[in-house]
C-alpha cells in the first residue's frame, strides 16, 4: 500500500523505524566509543571508519536488491545449491577483496596528505581494511540470506524490510568487525 | 544461468556503485580524521556519528525511492516548480523526521553514556549538535536528491539506480561535514554565554 503524500502520513510511516534503527546504530555507536583512544591514536584508523560502515552496509543492501528482484522474478530457491544464491555470494566476496584494498591505501594516503601523520604502515592499514572487508562480505551474505529467507517465510515483501533491516545491520557489524580487527592487527 | 555468470554479472552491476560511495566514504573519513579536536572537546559525539551518518542514508534514501517511484507512476514532474505540493510534502517530512530522529539519538546516547558512567557532554550541547547538523545536511541532501533525480530521468536513466549510490556517497560526506560546522558552531555559542 503506497504511503500517502503528506507530512503526517509520510512520519507515521517513518519514524517509528527511524527510531529503532537509531537505537540500533547507537549499539555500534558504543563500541566506536569503546576504542575511541585507539582511533584518536592511529588516525587512519578513524578515517576508516566512514568508507567501512558504508561499504559493508553497500555490500549488503547490492545483494538484497538483488535478491529481492530475482524473489519477485520467482527464480530464486532457498536451496544451498541455487545458482542465483551462490554466485551473488560469490560476487560478493570479490567486490570485498577489489575494493578493500583501495580503501586501506586510500584511507593511508589521505591521512598522509592531510595529517603527515604514518602512525600505521601502509602494509597494516591494507591489512586491516582487507581483513575487515572479507569478513564483512561473508556476514553481509549471512545475514541478507536469512532475512530473506525471513521475508519470505513470513510473506513479507523483501523490498520493504530487507533493505533498511540489512543496510543498518551491516552498518553495525561495520564498526564492530572494524573494532575486532583492529583489537587483533594494531 | 551458471554460478559464474551470475557472479559475473552482479560484481559489474555492483562495482560503479561501490567505487563511488567509496570515494564519498573516504572524503568523509579525512573530515573526520581532521575533526579529532571537536570530538575530544565534546565527548559522545563519536558515540553518535553512526546514528546520523544512518539517518541521513535512511531518510533521504527513501525520500529519492519516494521520489522516484512517484516518476514512474507520473505522479510528479521531474522540475522544481516549488508548487507541487506532493514534493513539498515529502520533502518537509523528510527534514522533520531527519532533525527529530538526530535530536533523538542525542537524547538517547546522553543518558546512555550517563547510565554507563562514562564521560559524556552536557546534554543541550549535543542537542544542539544534532539539530543543527540534521537541519543544514538535510536542506542540503533533499536539495541533491531531488535534482539528481530529476536531471537523470530527464536524460533517460532510471532513477531508482541513481538514488542508491548518490545518497550513500553524498550523505556521508555531507553528513560528517555538517556535523563538524554544527561541533563549531554550538562550541562558539555556548562559549559566548
Amino acid at each position: 500500500m503506497p504511503t500517502e503524500w503528506t507530512v503526517r502520513a509520510i512520519t507515521r510511516a517513518m519514524l517509528p523505524v527511524l527510531l529503532v534503527l537509531t537505537l540500533v546504530e547507537l549499539g555500534s555507536g558504543l563500541v566506536l566509543g569503546s576504542f575511541e583512544a585507539q582511533l584518536f591514536r592511529y588516525p587512519s584508523l578513524l578515517v576508516l571508519v566512514p568508507v567501512t560502515i558504508g561499504t559493508a552496509g553497500n555490500l549488503g543492501s547490492v545483494l538484497a536488491a538483488r535478491l529481492s528482484t530475482s524473489f519477485h522474478l520467482g527464480t530464486l530457491s532457498f536451496s544451498p545449491r541455487d545458482d542465483e544464491l551462490a554466485g551473488n555470494a560469490v560476487a560478493t566476496v570479490a567486490l570485498a577483496v577489489t575494493v578493500f584494498p583501495v580503501i586501506g591505501v586510500g584511507a593511508w594516503v589521505a591521512t598522509l596528505l592531510v595529517s603527515g601523520d604514518t602512525s600505521l604502515a601502509l602494509q597494516k592499514v591494507v591489512l586491516v581494511a582487507l581483513s575487515s572487508g572479507i569478513s564483512l562480505a561473508v556476514l553481509a551474505v549471512v545475514v541478507t540470506f536469512s532475512a530473506t529467507y525471513v521475508a519470505y517465510r513470513f510473506g513479507l515483501d523483501p523490498d520493504d524490510v530487507v533493505i533498511p533491516v540489512v543496510t543498518n545491520v551491516c552498518d553495525v557489524l561495520g564498526v564492530v568487525v572494524l573494532f575486532g580487527v583492529a583489537q587483533a592487527l594494531v | 544461468m551458471t554460478v559464474r555468470d551470475v557472479a559475473v554479472e552482479a560484481y559489474k552491476e555492483a562495482l560503479p556503485a561501490l567505487a563511488a560511495s567509496l570515494v564519498g566514504g573516504l572524503v568523509a573519513g579525512v573530515v573526520l580524521g581532521g575533526m579529532r579536536a571537536e570530538l575530544r572537546a565534546v565527548p559522545g559525539l563519536l558515540v553518535l556519528v553512526p546514528a546520523l551518518l544512518a539517518t541521513r542514508g535512511n531518510v533521504y534514501g527513501s525520500l529519492g525511492a519516494r521520489i522516484a517511484t512517484a516518476l514512474h507512476q507520473g505522479l510528479i514532474e521531474p522540475r522544481v516548480t516549488g508548487g507541487d505540493e506532493r514534493l513539498r510534502a515529502a520533502a518537509t517530512a523528510a527534514l522533520a523526521n531527519g532533525v527529530l530522529t538526530s535530536t533523538f539519538a542525542a537524547v538517547v546516547a546522553f543518558f546512555l553514556l550517563t547510565f554507563l558512567g562514562s564521560r559524556v557532554a552536557p546534554l543541550p550541547i549535543l542537542v544542539g549538535v544534532a539539530i543543527v547538523a540534521g537541519l543544514l545536511s538535510g536542506i542540503v541532501l533533499t536539495v541533491v536528491v531531488v535534482s539528481v533525480v530529476f536531471a537523470g530521468y530527464r536524460r533517460g536513466r532510471n532513477p531508482d539506480t541513481i538514488v542508491g549510490p548518490v545518497v550513500t556517497t553524498t550523505g556521508d560526506v555531507f553528513g560528517i561535514l555538517f556535523l563538524l560546522i554544527a561541533v563549531r558552531t554550538v562550541l562558539a555559542v555556548a562559549g559566548v554565554f
